[in-house]
């Protein structure tokens, strides 16, 4: 048993060092047709020549083995933890953390992380509570999922709260939501996709707008209701008239996604994390005999 | 909407003035890369910056690079960051070095459009997180100073076809990013009336 979960530990740090590259330089294919899908709706000249200009960087990326974009980010994963998985969760923490370092020591990448007050690097992309990550639990089942998503620092920088009432109702949804990306303005990196994370509590609602984010592009929330507002909203932003990196045009967002938590009666929580045009993303699944199968669309 | 090249730094003013916003430059020449820490250096802490930056270009950039054994360094990754956390510094970098250009995405608040007027200066518009393409422009990294603030230093890169850029404020008080915040307030005015 306990050579089994050494094995396994080396799988997971190996397979996560190979991830946040993977992700930085290759992004889903989801995402690639709806770059150009933008492209070909975009009608402002400013706006069209920022999405040429991306679409070019991604062939660029792609043909250079390069990163798309120079911000390693935060790396952020998000794991899905069988039941019957023979590594324990704190072992799989610590194999993350140092797939990351190597991932950044070796290629080399930008190392970002810095000390919150003295701001001193802490380490390759690693440090106190870094990186981050987010864990569910899966009963009956011994395998696990490990997604990778690189944050970029211009887009968290625009991330919002607001403890809306139960008496804003949806309405009050839509407008701070609205008014959100438009504050935002050129600033996120625009056209990407709008995260909204509703219900909870304050902490759980910015949670679930991070979980948005990193879904597949335009895929629907399960819930018809809240389906319908991800609909709702997608068409009123791509309103705003804010455009490709802020300079004005038709498309604003690529689209808009909502997860969403059953809530205390007097809350009523919004919360909105923008993932720029560069939505990078990439994921793992690990069988318990080791087997390792890597997904850029999941 | 007219398409210029301009070759950095610049001697002449006219090369500035004749940019409009909205306007697509292709830079070519040296420009020079910048960021947070490194006008926190320069202004808060009186630090004089190591080279002449009069009618220069600054990137708000922190480059991903890799160095070799001469101690030189090569470019791995190179793109550009949010500028609006750095406005403060337009109307020093242009009053007291002369800098004519700033580079950097997604614009700068209204704050910069009166001092960019007075002091003869553009900001250019690059497309954020284009880094793969960027590095690509990036001919050679030919100096590096205060290497201490890694990767915040400040760097001298030569570049060939840097672009396309927009120009995003005018040195004749125009600005995109005031002109579609402005209608986009105004349309969320409208939205709201809808929902």
């Amino acid at each position: 048993m306990s050579v089994v979960a050494t094995d396994l530990r080396q799988t997971v740090e190996d397979a996560a060092a190979h991830l946040y590259v993977w992700a930085l330089k290759d992004i889903p294919q989801d995402l690639r047709d709806a770059l150009v899908d933008a492209q070909q709706r975009e009608t402002s000249v400013p706006g069209r020549r920022v999405l040429d200009t991306i679409v070019k960087n991604v062939q660029v990326a792609d043909d250079q083995g390069n990163l798309v974009c120079q911000d390693t980010g935060i790396a952020v994963y998000t794991c899905r933890v069988g039941e019957h998985f023979p590594l324990h969760p704190a072992k799989i923490y610590e194999a993350l953390k140092a797939g990351t370092e190597r991932a950044t020591l070796e290629h080399p990448l930008r190392s970002n992380a810095v000390h919150t007050i003295t701001r001193e690097n802490t380490g390759p992309n690693t440090g106190y509570r870094l990186p981050i990550v987010h864990w569910e639990f899966i009963p009956d089942w011994d395998g696990l999922d490990v997604k990778c998503v690189p944050k970029g620092s211009g887009s968290e920088n625009m991330s919002f709260l607001k403890m809306c009432v139960p008496a804003d109702g949806v309405k009050g949804i839509k407008e701070f939501v609205l008014s959100s990306i438009v504050d935002a303005g050129g600033k996120p990196c625009p056209p990407g996709i709008v995260g909204v994370g509703i219900g909870g509590s304050a902490d759980y609602a910015m949670y679930l707008a991070k979980e948005a984010i990193a879904r597949p592009i335009g895929t629907r929330n399960h819930d018809p209701h809240v389906a319908k507002l991800e609909e709702e909203l997608y068409g009123l932003l791509n309103e705003t008239g804010i455009g490709p990196m802020g300079l004005g045009g038709d498309v604003t967002v690529l689209n808009c996604h909502i997860e969403h938590a059953d809530t205390h009666m007097t809350l009523n929580p919004v919360a909105v994390n923008y993932q720029c045009w560069a939505a990078r993303r990439a994921s793992v699944h690990v069988g318990a005999d080791g087997s390792v199968d890597f997904d850029r669309e999941a | 909407m007219a398409t210029h090249e301009v070759t950095f730094p610049i001697t002449d003013e006219a090369e500035i003035l004749k940019l409009k916003a909205g306007d697509e430059v292709v830079v070519q020449g040296h420009i020079v890369g910048i960021r947070d820490r490194t006008q926190i250096r320069i202004f808060d802490q009186g630090v004089e910056p190591p080279i002449d930056l009069s009618g220069a270009f600054l990137l708000h950039t922190a480059p991903g690079v890799r160095k070799r054994d001469d101690g030189g360094y090569d470019p791995v990754c190179i793109g550009t960051t949010t500028s609006a956390r750095m406005v403060r510094f337009t109307e020093p970098l242009g009053d007291q070095y002369g800098v004519r250009a700033i580079c950097g995405k997604g614009g700068f608040p209204d704050e910069a459009i009166e001092p960019m007027q007075r002091l003869g200066m553009v900001y250019f518009a690059i497309v954020g997180g284009a880094a793969a393409l960027e590095t690509t422009q990036i001919e050679e990294i030919e100096q590096v100073y205060w290497e201490e603030l890694m990767p915040e230093c400040l760097w001298l890169f030569r570049v060939k076809d840097f672009g396309p850029l927009t120009v995003g404020i005018d040195a004749h008080g125009n600005s995109l990013y005031h002109d579609v915040q402005t209608a986009a307030q105004d349309k969320l005015k409208e939205l709201y009336a809808r929902l």
